[in-house]
Formats: structure tokens, sequence, C-alpha cells
């Protein structure tokens, strides 16, 4: 049975998922002893952006996965268009989102056709 | 504090505030990994079971990528124990601005499981100005557009692998960095998240070419740790 349900690709699927839900589950039992304006409520915050921080810029400059395929200074140039055009447009996030991927979609293309 | 009515309508505003961008950009996120699952050999089942149940997408493209490799059940979970344990300090952080009273304590254990990125900084914006009992069910509202969006994306994405060009595939995996990207560069004001915001930016890549399992947990420990010693004010 567990073998037609994938075997150790299905162990791995229900601990990962239980792992990952430690994590959200030991929050809550944690965050009630926390007051909001403690310092210590204000380092987990800081520690929480700060690890967003880094998986974000990962995502950018180092990506794991189906981005490794496209080219750092791509992904710079679309990151940084998407930057400056949200700002110009007062936080318009449609058109920060997508002229980052319209960026990043023709110079992948261009590669292609380049090369 | 505002308050949408009731909490029903607290629960429809915040459907109605997911509906839109945060909805296509989550979509499209899953819509690459649903791709990348079949890719590797997966099912599509399991795809949709690994998005039901963890929905954190680093851990989830990690466990596929492992899972490619051939690498042992424990090793994959390590992985994305690590990767997640982002989770943590944002549970931690967004916890007391969903709390209620005389809302059961084991609501929160199950509305948890569905603490993700998009969602966590959308209840980080509007919940403190809310009244107590509607703050719970906007979360959960908003939630329950991104993660259907999530299931229907990965699904979706699955079906197309091949047919779209890679180049705009790669673009749609891309919207999700970018998308987060903008939402803390608009959404982070207090001087030492800003600061635990740019130190991790710079560090995470960094320490990813040191240590590539543990970078994440050491940006946020140092990264945040620094930000916090050098900027943090008493009240």
């Amino acid at each position: 049975m567990i073998e037609v349900l994938g075997g150790e690709l299905l162990v791995a699927l229900v601990l990962a998922a239980f792992v990952t839900y430690l994590w959200r589950g030991l929050g809550v039992a944690l965050s009630g002893k926390l007051n909001v304006k403690s310092a210590i409520f204000e380092w987990v915050a800081c520690v929480a952006y700060a690890l967003l921080a880094g998986l974000i810029a990962r995502m950018i400059f180092l990506p794991s996965g189906p981005l490794a395929e496209t080219a750092l200074p791509d992904r710079v140039a679309a990151a940084a268009l998407a930057f400056t055009l949200f700002f110009l447009t007062r936080k318009n996030l449609l058109i920060g989102v997508s002229s980052g991927f319209a960026l990043l979609v023709l110079l992948t293309l261009g590669r292609g056709w380049a090369g | 504090m505002s308050s949408a009515g009731s909490p029903a309508k607290a629960a429809l505003r915040g459907l109605r505030v997911g509906f839109g961008v945060p909805m296509c950009v989550l979509a499209a996120s899953f819509l690459g990994f649903g791709a990348l699952v079949r890719e590797s050999g997966m099912a599509l089942w399991q795809g949709l079971f690994s998005t039901a149940s963890a929905w954190a997408l680093p851990g989830q493209v990690a466990l596929v990528e492992l899972h490619a490799v051939g690498a042992p059940p424990l090793a994959i979970v390590v992985a994305v124990g690590l990767s997640n344990a982002r989770l943590l300090p944002m549970v931690i952080t967004l916890m007391p601005y969903l709390a209620d009273q005389n809302r059961p304590r084991w609501q929160y254990y199950v509305a948890a499981n569905w603490v993700a990125v998009t969602g966590w900084a959308a209840a980080l914006r509007a919940c403190p100005g809310m009244v107590a009992e509607e703050r719970l069910p906007y979360f959960m509202g908003y939630s329950m557009v991104l993660w259907p969006a999530s299931l229907a994306g990965t699904a979706i994405g699955f079906a197309l692998a091949g047919a779209v060009p890679v180049a705009v595939s790669l673009g749609l995996v891309f919207l999700n960095p970018i998308y987060f990207m903008l939402v803390f560069a608009a959404d982070v004001s207090s001087p030492p998240r800003v600061a635990a915001l740019v130190l991790g930016a710079i560090l995470g890549p960094l320490l990813f070419l040191v240590t590539p399992d543990w970078s994440l947990l050491l940006t946020g420990v140092i990264a945040g740790t620094v930000a916090f010693l050098a900027l943090h004010r008493r009240r």
C-alpha cells in the first residue's frame, strides 16, 4: 500500500507537513507569553523580517529550482524595474509585479534568440 | 478601531482584499511548483498534498528537488524544517494582532496552519486597527482565497508543464519574490525592522554561499539581532 502511494516520497511528504506545522503550532504556544511592547517581541519581529528578506534576496540572487535557469543580470534588472515602477506609481502592486515579470520574460527570451 | 459590522462581514472583507493581485501572484507562483512536480516525476496528488498541508513554497520546492536527486526522507525533512523555520517568528509576531480573549485557543492552533508570507503581511497591515472579534475571521477569509488559488495553481501548472514557453513559466515563478519584495518595501517602517530587512537581504545570499542549509536561520538570528540591538529604543 505504502509503495503504491509513493513509498519514501509519501513518508517525506507527511513528515514535511508535520515539521512545517510544528513551527506554526509552536509559534501559537509561545505567542501568548509575550507582550507586544516588550523588547523580546520586537527582537522576534526583527528576526522574522531578516529571515524573510534573506529568503527573498536568495530567490533573486541565488535561486534554487526553476529560477536557476534564468540569468542573474536579468533577475536583478527585472527586480530593479519592479521596485522603481512600484514607487513611481505610488505603490501600485499590479504595475510593480507585472513589469518585473515582463522584463524577466523578455530578457530570457532575448537570450534564447541570441544563443 | 474599525469594524466591518460582524465577524462574518470581516471574513468577507478578507475574501475581497485577497481576491485580486495577491491571489494572482500566489496562483502564478504555484503554477511553477505544479510544473516542477510533474518534471520531477511526482504525481499530481502528491503535489496537491504538499500545497494543501505545508503551504510554504520554498520548503515545497526543496522537497521536490531533493526527492528528484534521490535524497533519503530524513535529509528532505531536515532541509524542509530548516527552510520553514521562519514560520515560528512569523506566527509569534502575528498572533497578538489576531488575538481575541473570547475566542477558544484551539482556533488559533487551527488557523496557524494558514500563516504564510502573503496573508501574514496583509494581516499585520490590517488587523491592528480592527475590533478583536473580527481579526481572525478577516485573516481566515483572506487565506481562504489564497489557499484554493494555490491548489488550483499547482494543478494547472502540472497540467500545463511543457505547454507554456519556458521564459513565461520562469517569469511566473519570479512573481513570488518580486511581490514579497514590494510588499515589505511598502509596509515596513519601524527603523529596527527596516534595518533587519536590509541586513537580511545582504546576509541571506552571502551566508548561502557558505552554508546552504543553515544560511536562512543564521541570517535571521544575526541580521535580526544586529538590527534590534542597533536601533531598538526602549519605550
